[in-house]
């Protein structure tokens, strides 16, 4: 557990450190499934977020009025993801497309096992990490919830951990908090919680297990109100992110009252004595 | 009044006869008209079912432009003899699992809310309206006045109307006085003077035109027909599957459009990919179309807007636009034709044209 000196004001400007930059917003956007580019950037605003991921292969890093352009004039970090890939082979050349067009050496790297479950594939998704870090990227891992593969990615030289919550875009919250909690204390480096966020409390539930920021985008983007939805993330990232610093108390079986009863009646029987 | 129209698609070809039937000659400039995104696209005039959360006062645009269709068909037929394949024939939107049968119903509340024509209905009540659709489908809404067209029937008929007013080439360059556009330049060179120049150009560029805020996002559709027999379904099957967006339009003539893919990779050519899950999708909602044939697979690029709303409005005293209407041009053909014939009469009374500013963007860039 974190222990650090921290008061209610400190908490806005509580920075976040990653692959070597420092942000202070520890929530992360997906721009996918927005009715348009307008919406998305009204949830972009609402949601203060400062790094976004886009699907590479599905959106054109060439021409002008795309969603490059949107996240440059919002000084919005876009971070390249290489969802789609079914294998090493592919996510390894699409890193390097990205790199190449966005001129960047972050990469998110998806490997997606199936169609059906969209988890990923972390056989492939470990040997594609050892060639990307041998190329030179930052590597932010599309992980399954389980602490094993977390560790030997992180042996493997990940920049970032992202363990998957639920199921892509099944908005079914985190179906493993016991496995979520355990990856983010061993880490040595940021554990992002990724996929599986439906609503405001999924988001601050993972920031309370230790993780350091959120990515979601389908529970903000295919929200009926996406830039609602977006301010609620925002601010249970937040509370989350306060929450776990602050302390919680131990869970009991029974009750225990708030006010110590034992004190008072010892002064009752002192008084009557 | 001379009016040059530099795009002949189906927003090019509809203001020129818009303008033509208020009694002024237009000059039509395209090198190959009518084969830009109207060659693609479905002809869903789906002022209901194309209305979904967050996207403002679009729908007001559908709806004014779906109540004018009658009439826009009415008036081609009396001018050129020849009717638009047109089809009064409601759409029915489908869910194929709960999920998305939730995401339907509360879609169709908020189109009902907005004054919309959306009815909920249970799976055999659908099934009954067309048995073709598979028997685990999880829910329905009939959306009574969505209809259809064949786009390029549309196209056809009013490009055959127009031909004599047609350029075949392409247009390179605006020309100006320095104060307003007098005429357009050509590629080989000829100058076409107007005293208004509208550009419909969709995603084509044309030099001394400020750069759009534009984009192209491209779709892929399938055109495929029928058994023989009985047409497999009588009305547009519009299907959420799995979250995902699909479509069947019947066609008079027993064949059928399946739609469409949405992608932004600038790749031109049909994809892979997106044919697979477009056929899947298709087949869960109706699985008869494995008996079909496929005629014909098409991709083109939709122009884009950031709100997917279109750029409709005065540029300088000579000059208006008339483009970017994203996923809703043939809809949108109508309306966008009026629109811009009475801005060309220097008329700005509709209450819709603050939804169509091309200044709207102005604050974001």
């Amino acid at each position: 557990m974190e222990t650090r000196n921290i008061t209610e004001l400190d908490i806005h400007s509580d920075p976040f450190q990653i692959a070597g930059r420092t942000l202070s917003s520890r929530l992360i956007l997906g721009t996918g499934g927005a009715s348009s580019l307008t919406t998305l950037e009204s949830a972009l605003r609402a949601s203060g977020t400062e790094l976004t991921t886009v699907a590479i292969r599905h959106f054109s890093a060439a021409g002008a009025g795309n969603v490059y352009e949107l996240l440059q004039r919002n000084n919005v970090i876009a971070l390249p993801n290489t969802a789609g890939c079914f294998t090493a082979r592919d996510a390894i050349l699409t890193a390097h497309l990205a790199r190449e067009a966005l001129e960047t050496n972050w990469i998110k790297l998806e490997v997606i096992a199936d169609e059906h479950t969209l988890l990923p594939d972390p056989l492939e998704l470990h040997a594609a990490t050892e060639q990307l870090v041998a190329d030179g990227f930052q590597v932010f891992a599309y992980t399954n919830d389980d602490p094993a593969l977390a560790q030997r990615l992180q042996d493997a030289g990940v920049a970032a951990i992202m363990p998957a919550g639920a199921p892509i875009g099944s908005g079914l919250g985190i179906l493993n908090p016991h496995n979520i909690s355990t990856i983010a204390s061993r880490a040595q480096v940021p554990v992002i919680l990724d996929a599986g966020v439906g609503t405001a409390s999924d988001a601050a539930l993972a920031m309370e297990l230790g993780c350091d920021a959120v990515l979601l985008a389908s529970a903000v983007t295919r929200a009926h109100n996406a830039p609602l939805m977006a301010r609620a993330m925002k601010d249970a990232v937040r509370a989350g992110r306060a929450a776990r610093l602050a302390g919680r108390i131990p869970r009991r079986d029974t009750a225990l009252a708030s006010s110590p009863a034992e004190g008072m009646m010892q002064t009752l029987v002192g008084d009557f004595s | 009044m001379h009016v040059n129209i530099v795009g002949a698609g189906i927003i090019g070809l509809a203001v020129a006869f818009e303008l033509e039937s208020r009694a002024h000659t237009v000059t039509l400039i395209d090198p190959a008209p009518g084969q830009g995104a109207s060659y693609a696209a479905a002809g869903m005039l789906a002022p209901a079912a194309e209305t979904v959360w967050g996207n403002g006062p679009l729908h007001q645009l559908l709806a004014a432009s779906n109540a004018a269709y009658p009439q826009f068909i009415e008036r081609i037929e009396s001018a050129t003899g020849q009717r638009p394949d047109y089809l009064q024939n409601s759409t029915l939107v489908v869910a194929a699992e709960p999920a998305d049968r939730e995401a339907l119903h509360e879609l169709a509340e908020l189109q009902i809310s907005l004054g919309l024509s959306a009815q909920k209905l249970l799976p055999s009540q659908a099934r009954k309206l067309e048995p073709a659709l598979a028997a685990n489908i999880a829910g329905a809404v009939l959306c009574q006045d969505d209809h259809q067209v064949d786009p390029r029937s549309i196209v056809k008929i009013l490009l055959e109307h127009l031909r004599p007013h047609l350029v075949e080439e392409r247009a390179q360059a605006l020309v100006t006085d320095g104060k307003r556009t007098t005429a357009v330049r050509t590629a080989s060179g000829r100058i076409l003077e107007a005293e208004q120049t509208i550009v419909a150009t969709g995603l084509g560029t044309l030099d001394g035109l400020n750069e759009l805020p534009l984009r192209p996002v491209y779709g892929d559709i399938l055109r495929i027909q029928g058994p023989a027999g009985p047409p497999l379904i009588t009305r547009t099957i519009r299907g959420i599957v799995h979250r995902e967006q699909v479509y069947l339009v019947p066609r008079r003539d027993g064949s059928l459009v399946l739609g469409a893919s949405v992608r932004e990779d600038r790749q031109q050519a049909v994809n892979i990919g997106a044919m697979h899950l477009l056929l899947d999708n298709a087949r869960k909602l109706v699985p008869g179309i494995s008996d079909c044939t496929l005629n014909e697979a098409t991709a083109r690029a939709r122009p884009a807007t950031p709100d997917d709303r279109p750029l409709l409005g005065r540029l300088d005293p000579g000059l208006l636009l008339c483009t970017g209407y994203s996923r809703h041009g043939v809809l949108l053909a109508p309306l966008g034709a009026t629109l811009t014939a009475d801005l060309a009469h220097g008329h700005q009374s509709h209450p819709l044209h603050q939804a169509v500013d091309p200044h709207r963007f102005a604050n974001a860039t």
